[in-house]
């Protein structure tokens, strides 16, 4: 598979003017491209306004830019219409609007909510606190040992019961790529509310939700490229209509007395307050960036980098790979730990040889549990890593396995 | 820096040796320390005469930082006082916290430093992200103690 030209799009990362850097921890979030920083930057200069207060040519010029960003994210998550995208914090901000604004009000004891064992903290806390203040149960989709979920007994987690059914696009440990099909049509069988957290999937792989099969998708701008404080809520209008605001204030109502108000129709009614403007500009301005590479070329670069990277991490004594042997199903994203360097101290002497990656439990600390390790270290990549970057990586892993006395 | 001023030959010894790991009984005082961040854990236990830490023990996971001060901590604190923890203590905070060598008063070579072994922990205050690992079993230590009676 053909790798990018990344000699021309590291130019475009001003963070990449320090060579020594290798960044391989975009799974935690991605750098920024000029074209995203510059267009940021001349909008709040000369475009900017408050928006939905059209008195004046600005604000209505503002308002435009601001839902011609919505209309960019629609056609590009292959939606019908703008009014199911709501504008949102990140994707953290869209799986709690999702538990309070559907769940609270719906859910009853004993109903299910089906998620998978190595789902992220985001897609895991918000719903144990819903079956806390509801008396739903939660069930988990085991992980296998091939580090890809055990789907023998799915029509049976996902029982007349299941309300809702909460599953990652891309596991941010494991790199895996789940069978959202079959997931997302067991969900549709007993009428769940299914929910693909899509922070790690939507920034690497091509994704259209009208063939997702799924009914509200999440994703965060920054981690493609955009800005952080925005990210995406999308769901079929439908379900938009069923879901309660969780925020009130201004820009979300239609009428308001002393006592009473109605709310915005959708999307606008999830939107209290200013909405984040500039980075909505941002997140356009990222998708642009995205869709001019291509997101099949992206998914094939980091196939390919994953392919070399685990080919490399192979011949490392004492190095072992906590996802799946092969780059079947699975993103760019590479835990791993070596003989008993806690992955801090790996984290450490890796950044002395300026490989920047991600060490801890990557926020999915039942993960870690289920997999019998206190943590790992991560090394993720993107549109503008390279081979060399994954050479470096390996030089100082071995570097660090002399100096512990390990290899 | 060179890494090997981070990582000393006696930081990974605590680390694969650790002291004072295993059970106590019937400790007089216990507390748990987290690190949220990174998962570091340190559990402290010990036995008081009086003022004194007669016998302690240390348990956790984490980083060989993190699990080495805790290590190297139960060896400077046996059989001291409160009064001579604090005055560790806060030669320890200031060791993390100096500027340089001479802020800290320390010399590396001179003979018979007032910390031991945690001396060679020095390296870590230029690597500010880490110096909450070694500051978590002091900090542990700091709640199992609690107020003096």
């Amino acid at each position: 598979m053909p790798l990018l030209d990344t000699s021309a799009i590291r130019a475009d990362f001003p963070v990449f003017e320090d060579r020594s850097l290798h960044f391989l921890d975009s799974a935690a979030s991605s750098q920024k491209p000029r074209q995203v920083i510059e267009t940021m930057a001349e909008f709040a200069a000369h475009g900017y306004a408050n928006v939905n207060r059209g008195a004046y040519r600005l604000s209505v010029s503002a308002t435009e830019r601001f839902e011609a960003a919505r209309d960019r994210v629609a056609a590009f998550l292959g939606a019908h219409s703008r009014d199911e995208i709501v504008f949102v914090r990140g994707a953290t901000t869209g799986i709690n609007l999702l538990a309070h604004g559907w769940g609270s009000l719906r859910l009853r004891p004993d109903d299910r909510i089906v998620l998978t064992e190595m789902e992220h903290h985001a897609n895991l806390v918000p719903w144990q606190m819903l079956a806390r203040r509801t008396g739903a149960r939660l069930e988990f989709i085991p992980l296998g040992d091939d580090y890809r979920l055990d789907l023998s007994h799915l029509d049976r987690l996902i029982d007349p019961d299941t309300k809702i059914v909460a599953v990652t696009g891309m596991s941010n440990v494991l790199g895996t790529v789940p069978q959202l099909d079959t997931i997302l049509a067991a969900a549709r069988s007993v009428g769940a509310f299914s929910i693909v957290d899509g922070a790690q999937l939507v920034p690497h792989q091509p994704v259209d939700v009208s063939r997702l099969g799924a009914d509200a998708l999440v994703f965060s701008a920054h981690k493609m490229c955009g800005p952080t404080g925005i990210g995406v809520l999308w769901a079929r209008p439908e379900r938009l209509e069923e879901l309660d605001p969780i925020e009130y204030g201004g820009d979300m109502i239609s009428t308001v007395t002393l006592r009473t108000a109605t709310w915005a129709p959708i999307p606008h009614r999830f939107e209290a307050g200013t909405p984040p403007i500039i980075e909505a500009i941002g997140l356009e301005a990222a998708i642009d960036y995205v869709e001019k590479i291509g997101r099949e070329a992206i998914a094939d670069h980091d196939a390919e980098l994953t392919r070399y990277a685990l080919d490399a991490l192979a011949g490392v004594p004492e190095l072992r790979i906590h996802g799946p042997a092969d780059t079947e199903s699975r993103g760019g994203v590479i835990s791993f730990t070596m003989a008993d360097i806690h992955p801090h101290d790996l984290a450490t002497i890796l950044d002395q040889h300026g490989v920047a990656v991600r060490a801890g439990h990557h926020c999915a600390k039942p993960l870690m549990e289920i997999m019998s390790v206190p943590a790992t270290a991560r090394a993720s990549f993107y549109l503008y890593n390279t081979k060399e970057d994954i050479d470096a990586l390996v030089e100082a892993l071995r570097d660090a396995g002399e100096l512990f006395g390990v290899i | 820096m060179a890494l090997e001023e981070l990582y000393r030959d006696v930081i990974l010894d605590h680390y694969r040796n650790p002291r004072h790991r295993r059970p106590l009984d019937a400790p007089d005082r216990r507390a748990e320390g987290v690190n949220p961040l990174c998962g570091d854990e340190v559990t402290v236990e010990l036995k008081l005469d009086g003022d004194t830490v007669s016998d302690v023990a240390v348990h956790g996971q984490g980083c060989s930082i993190s699990q080495s001060s805790a290590s190297m901590m139960s060896e400077a604190i046996k059989g001291k006082t409160r009064a001579e923890i604090a005055a560790l203590a806060e030669r320890f905070h200031a060791m993390m916290t100096a500027e340089d060598e001479s802020a800290a008063g320390l010399d590396p070579a001179r003979p018979g430093a007032v910390l031991g072994d945690l001396e060679a922990l020095q390296g870590v205050r230029r690597y500010p992200v880490r110096i909450k690992c070694a500051a978590l079993a002091w900090t542990t230590l700091e709640e199992a103690l609690g107020p003096a009676s």
